[in-house]
């Protein structure tokens, strides 16, 4: 009975619209995260004051609670789209900036040093020393941006930015197990393949060279 | 509720009305909070201790919690509400509960495990029992780890108790639905920031209760 109640709520018109929406938010408000962070994060790496900051600030940023994001972004902006987007793009910056600095400082000075002696340039260097070992760092960190981002789109519903969380506010409100029970497994499934994915895109960044390293320390 | 307004931040309200309505939510928030962690410390302090002993059992362990640890609350809330637990603290506290534990177990785990074994070999070497080896010796030694998980769990829970007044578990949420509600910026921005301070507070206090415990991280001028 209520399976079936939960298969009428995903077959419903809106239900697309909701999970586009839902998806929208969530690949913006990461991609965003990225282009600030990965910035910031290459502009501090050759300095340790500098990446300390950005570790810092990155740190106190996690703290602060999703949705208190998004009700301190609310009054500004009022309901729709953006306020959500931004406040989610808040959210995604600091797991990413930081991983990436973090990362990126973790390159060791033997290695770059090797790499400077045989006539690498700086920017050779940062692309192909730096980046690639610090790939997998900087994967992870986009990672837990997005299944978090994935997961606090759902609370855009509160200032009206739809997605997914609609159909748990409305069967909650309707006291309709079905709907709610549809949300929520919308939800959460969407959560797993982000991070399902993300692992594969992990493992996938790893540099081969990385690879064999860790097998060889065991891991 | 749209863009800034004239009196977009009404002082005058909250000052009459701290003690009446911000007070409780906060009061509440860090009781849920504080409950919550302590619950989930209670079950991974054991559960952590006894999968470090018989690790068959981390990677399961590890994969269930993790797996709690990704539903997004909201859904998990939801999924509480329909199981039957019902709405309140009582739905909340059990969520809270369910985020912690990965933190929480994973870093007991890791803290046992940083116990060198020389360390251990020469407690046994003094005559102590394995019980006194684990009270003594490598859950002291721990202790800064799993602080450091205490930590990050006060932080995650803390955040998430605010989602928690959706299901009426009240807290510091209540003011900004309440907020949402009524079209009051004020409610919304107080229930917001004071959820934030009292995050970040947890969380610098917690650091620096980590850092006093390890002094020989400190005496090498590394952080973690």
């Amino acid at each position: 009975m209520i399976v079936d109640g939960i298969i009428e709520t995903l077959q419903r018109p809106t239900y697309m619209g909701l999970l586009w929406t839902h998806i929208q938010l969530s690949v913006l408000a990461t991609l965003l995260g990225l282009l600030i962070s990965l910035p910031v994060a290459l502009a501090v790496r050759n300095t340790p004051l500098g990446a300390a900051i950005a570790v810092n600030v990155g740190n106190l940023g996690r703290a602060v609670p999703s949705l208190a994001l998004l009700a301190i972004v609310f009054p500004f902006l009022g309901f729709g789209f953006t306020a959500p987007l931004i406040a989610l793009t808040a959210l995604a910056i600091p797991p990413i900036l930081i991983n990436a600095s973090t990362g990126l400082r973790e390159v060791r000075n033997e290695v770059i040093d090797a790499a400077r002696g045989m006539g690498l340039s700086e920017g050779q260097i940062l692309r192909r020393i730096q980046l690639p070992i610090a790939a997998p760092v900087i994967f992870a960190g986009v990672r837990t941006s997005a299944v978090q981002v994935v997961a606090s789109a759902t609370l855009a519903t509160f200032i009206g930015g739809g997605a997914l969380g609609d159909l748990i506010v409305e069967g909650f409100s309707r006291g309709d197990t079905a709907i709610l029970l549809a949300g929520a497994l919308s939800v959460a499934a969407l959560a797993i393949i982000t991070e399902v994915l993300f692992d594969g895109f992990e493992r996938a960044f790893t540099p081969k060279g990385l690879k064999i390293a860790q097998q060889r320390r065991g891991r | 509720m749209q863009g800034l307004q004239p009196r977009f931040f009404d002082w005058g309200w909250l000052r009459e009305n701290f003690f009446e309505d911000v007070w409780p939510a906060f009061v509440g928030h860090l009781y849920l909070s504080f409950v919550s962690v302590a619950i989930a410390l209670a079950i991974s302090l054991p559960l952590g201790v006894f999968v470090s002993r018989y690790r068959k059992l981390y990677t399961p362990v590890l994969f269930v919690t993790g797996f709690l640890f990704t539903i997004p609350s909201l859904a998990l809330f939801a999924f509480l509400v329909a199981s039957g637990v019902g709405i309140g603290p009582r739905p909340v506290i059990i969520g809270l509960v369910s985020y912690s534990l990965l933190v929480l177990i994973r870093n007991v785990v890791t803290g046992i495990d940083s116990v060198p074994p020389e360390t251990i070999d020469a407690a046994r070497g003094m005559g102590l029992t394995n019980r006194q080896i684990l009270f003594r010796v490598e859950l002291p030694l721990a202790l800064p780890v799993i602080v450091a998980g205490i930590r990050i769990a006060t932080v995650t829970v803390i955040g998430i108790a605010v989602i928690g007044a959706f299901i009426a578990g009240g807290g510091l949420g209540q003011l900004i639905f309440d907020g949402i509600d009524r079209s009051f910026p004020t409610l919304v921005l107080t229930g917001a920031v004071m959820a934030t301070l009292m995050a970040i507070f947890a969380d610098v206090s917690l650091l620096l209760v980590e850092r006093y415990m390890r002094p020989w991280a400190r005496r090498a001028g590394g952080a973690k």
